[in-house]
């Protein structure tokens, strides 16, 4: 075993410079080499009790692969992560490691934990670029599964049903693949062209991926059943954006974070007008809300052009939803944090368009339902800030579609599809659901641990373990 | 890939065409729409059902060449293909029998969807009116088709080579003055057009549904960008509609939503004519 790296911090992880890169669409981390990787793999005390693995909702085996990685085998610690993590090169990138591996890590209690998710990174990356595509010899079992969304949970339990022996079929409501990985995480952060490759890493095992059904219009679950489909995965996210209520919501110039980042991602609307699909930004730019989708939002409108670009929030920092990386990124490019501020209204011109937000400001109260500190109005605190541009990034929850079109499917009162967490069965029998669409919004991780369990239980159900 | 069955010629600006789209055809109803991509990168663009062929699988769409994708589109010929064509989108039109008559009214390309619902209607039983107007005689669309069931075709012409001289609503008003009575009044064409009919019906107390386009992504609910207010709450027509109560709808507000992006539709549309941006 090679000697331990005893260094309090983590080996830098290589960026674009912050004022080079709020004004480009490429990847902000660029990845550690092999040797940052090695070194890295070294801070790992491979303790006994592995308190990583339980911080991790898909069990990856990280100590394992990190021995690997010490060693220089990328490819043996690649066999680890993909034995338990089917989009190891996107989770490396998105999950947020410091609630989960790297929270749990013993070397965090002092100092920096040990680097896992850019080592997971690292090697995903290293086998996709090393790696010749293995044609997989599966024996096909006759029958038929159909997986509604391709998403992270969707692809995920399409991948794991697909190597049982099922025919799968997977149905995209949109015209590309990969749910949020494609229209709402950016490429900045989450390269498409990965996603891509991810994505077709499961159609190469034989993963028919149908674009533009929207299931519950164009045809509905139990259509499905009918038509074959031994059983049904609803991975269908929680794509339906929430409004904040107050006046001047449908003013021009109010997007919410789905529509901003859409336009963006998903229909390339960075690159106006080569592509025909518009996005525009002001020069001041208000986003309401502190989470991930927030700061996806933000950092984009700086990269369209934007000057200044603020985060409304109505709590404090210590607050925030989004990931450390996310919120630590997104000051080192200039975005300015308004924290303790609440949205009352959005001011218009004679001609419909956005010239302010009233804000009042906040102090915070007695702790409220979620166990955080409930943030309290400042009487006579109201201010207007100046702005062209506001987006609304302050959640999403599940469309109502396949719950309206679906007879026997519980549903929560917010949206949620009920499951019994064991199965992710639904009320309906054969019918599964796992990702944002049980959970409300979450993790790409989750929604993947979701989807892996249900094709699990799918498996057990339809071969009558 | 979805192929061009059929294309036609309707007039100097209007187009029709038949896509082979199995999905949208076996399920989409009167007053429900699709979302088409003519080729990769394209913008999605949202049109009204305005037919459809069960057994042919095949939906048929009418457009107006118009902008960038618009005149994309018209540039593929009959055996070729759009990237994309995705439906049945939107909540499919309430049309249950009426006991008198329903009357319906069409501005320029909103004869298209109009006229699946009226057939829909005068199929269940009920006796249907319809009012199509347009420019000149030239821009009046389905005159024909809409005599196969209607009782009474009136048109209307901005100058007068067909019908009455006027708008839709002059000949909506004559006939309400006169003592007509009308259960509905289904109402489609340019926002201002419905705007003015329901002007027209509201104070006859006549029910008015009118059907929404407005800018859209993805037309399942996700972005929002198709927010409308409608008595005072904010619906998205993608899923709430298309179809609402045109004496609910804030119209002024639509058409102010409707020009977000006016600046760059024209920018846009500079380039598909092949000029500098």
């Amino acid at each position: 075993m090679a000697k331990k790296n005893m260094s309090l911090t983590k080996v830098p992880m290589p960026e674009q410079a912050p004022d080079v890169r709020n004004k480009n669409f490429e990847e902000v981390a660029l990845g550690y080499t092999a040797e940052m990787a090695m070194e890295e793999a070294a801070r790992c005390l491979n303790c006994k009790n592995k308190p990583c693995v339980s911080g991790c909702p898909v069990n990856v085996p990280i100590p394992g692969f990190i021995e690997k990685v010490a060693e220089g085998d990328f490819e043996a610690a690649y066999e680890i992560i993909t034995s338990e993590n089917a989009l190891p090169a996107i989770c490396g990138r998105v999950c947020p490691q410091e609630n989960q591996c790297e929270g749990k890590c013993v070397r965090g209690i002092k100092g920096q934990p040990v680097g896992i998710g850019r080592m997971e990174r690292f090697v995903a990356d290293y086998h996709m670029e090393h790696a010749e595509p293995v044609k997989a010899d599966i024996k096909k079992n006759g029958k038929k599964v159909a997986v509604v969304g391709s998403g992270p949970s969707g692809i995920t339990c399409a991948g794991e049903l697909i190597k049982k022996g099922y025919d799968v079929t997977v149905f995209e409501a949109l015209h590309k693949a990969g749910g949020v990985l494609s229209y709402g995480i950016p490429e900045f952060r989450l390269p498409k062209a990965l996603v891509a490759r991810e994505i077709k890493s499961v159609e190469d095992l034989g993963v028919d991926i149908e674009t533009n059904v929207i299931v519950g219009r164009s045809v509905t679950i139990d259509e499905l059943m009918e038509d074959g489909y031994e059983a049904v995965f609803v991975g269908s996210g929680a794509g339906l954006p929430r409004f904040l209520n107050i006046p001047g919501e449908n003013l021009l110039g109010v997007y919410s974070a789905n529509e901003f980042l859409t336009r963006v991602n998903l229909m390339k609307g960075y690159k106006f007008p080569e592509v025909p699909t518009p996005v525009k930004v002001g020069k001041r730019v208000a986003v309401v809300g502190a989470g991930n989708v927030a700061m996806d939002a933000a950092r984009t409108a700086k990269r369209l052009g934007a000057e200044e670009v603020y985060i409304v929030y109505r709590r404090s920092e210590e607050e925030a939803p989004a990931r450390l990386e996310e919120l630590h990124h997104a000051k080192e490019e200039g975005i300015i944090f308004k924290f303790l501020n609440n949205p009352a209204a959005i001011v218009g011109d004679d001609n419909g368009w956005v010239k302010g937000m009233e804000i009042i400001k906040q102090e915070l109260g007695e702790p409220d339902a979620s166990g955080r500190r409930r943030p309290v109005p400042i009487e006579g605190s109201n201010y207007i800030l100046d702005v062209e541009t506001v987006i609304i990034a302050i959640g999403q929850s599940p469309n109502p579609l396949i719950r309206h079109t679906t007879p026997g499917l519980e549903c929560q009162k917010w949206g949620g599809i009920i499951v019994n967490e064991e199965t992710m069965e639904s009320s309906k029998e054969n019918v599964y659901a796992g990702g944002d669409t049980v959970t409300g919004a979450a993790t790409v991780i989750l929604a993947m641990g979701a989807g892996k369990k249900a094709a699990a239980a799918i498996d057990e159900k339809l071969s009558g373990k | 890939m979805y192929k061009i069955v059929k294309k036609e010629t309707l007039n100097s600006v209007v187009e029709l065409m038949e896509i082979y789209a199995p999905f949208v055809a076996r399920k989409c109803e009167p007053g429900q729409f699709i979302i088409l991509r003519v080729d990769e990168d394209g913008e999605r663009v949202p049109l009204t059902i305005a037919d459809y062929d069960r057994e042919k699988e095949t939906v048929t769409i009418i457009y107006q060449v118009l902008g960038y994708s618009t005149t994309l589109l018209s540039q593929k010929k009959e055996g070729e293909y759009v990237a994309d064509f995705v439906g049945p989108l939107g909540v499919p039109a309430a049309l249950e029998k009426k006991e008198n008559k329903v009357i319906g009214v069409a501005g320029g390309v909103g004869a298209a969807p109009l006229y699946p619902q009226l057939r829909k209607l005068a199929e269940n039983g009920t006796k249907v009116d319809v009012i199509i107007g347009g420019k000149s005689k030239e821009y009046v669309l389905w005159a024909d088709k809409f005599r196969e069931f209607c009782e009474n075709v009136y048109v209307a012409t901005d100058d007068g080579s067909e019908g009455t001289k006027g708008f839709v609503t002059t000949v909506l008003q004559d006939l309400l003055d006169k003592g007509e009575v009308y259960d509905e009044c289904i109402a489609i064409g340019p926002l201002i057009m419905m705007k003015n009919v329901v002007k027209v019906t509201k104070p006859a107390d006549l029910h008015t549904m009118v059907s929404l386009n407005p800018i859209m992504i993805d037309g399942t609910g996700m972005c929002g960008g198709c927010r409308v207010t409608i008595g005072g709450e904010t619906k998205f027509a993608c899923v709430d509609g298309p179809d609402f109560d045109g004496f609910l709808v804030d119209f002024d507000e639509c058409m102010k939503r409707q020009g977000m992006f006016k600046e760059e539709e024209h920018e846009c549309k500079m380039m598909a004519l092949g000029g500098e941006a």
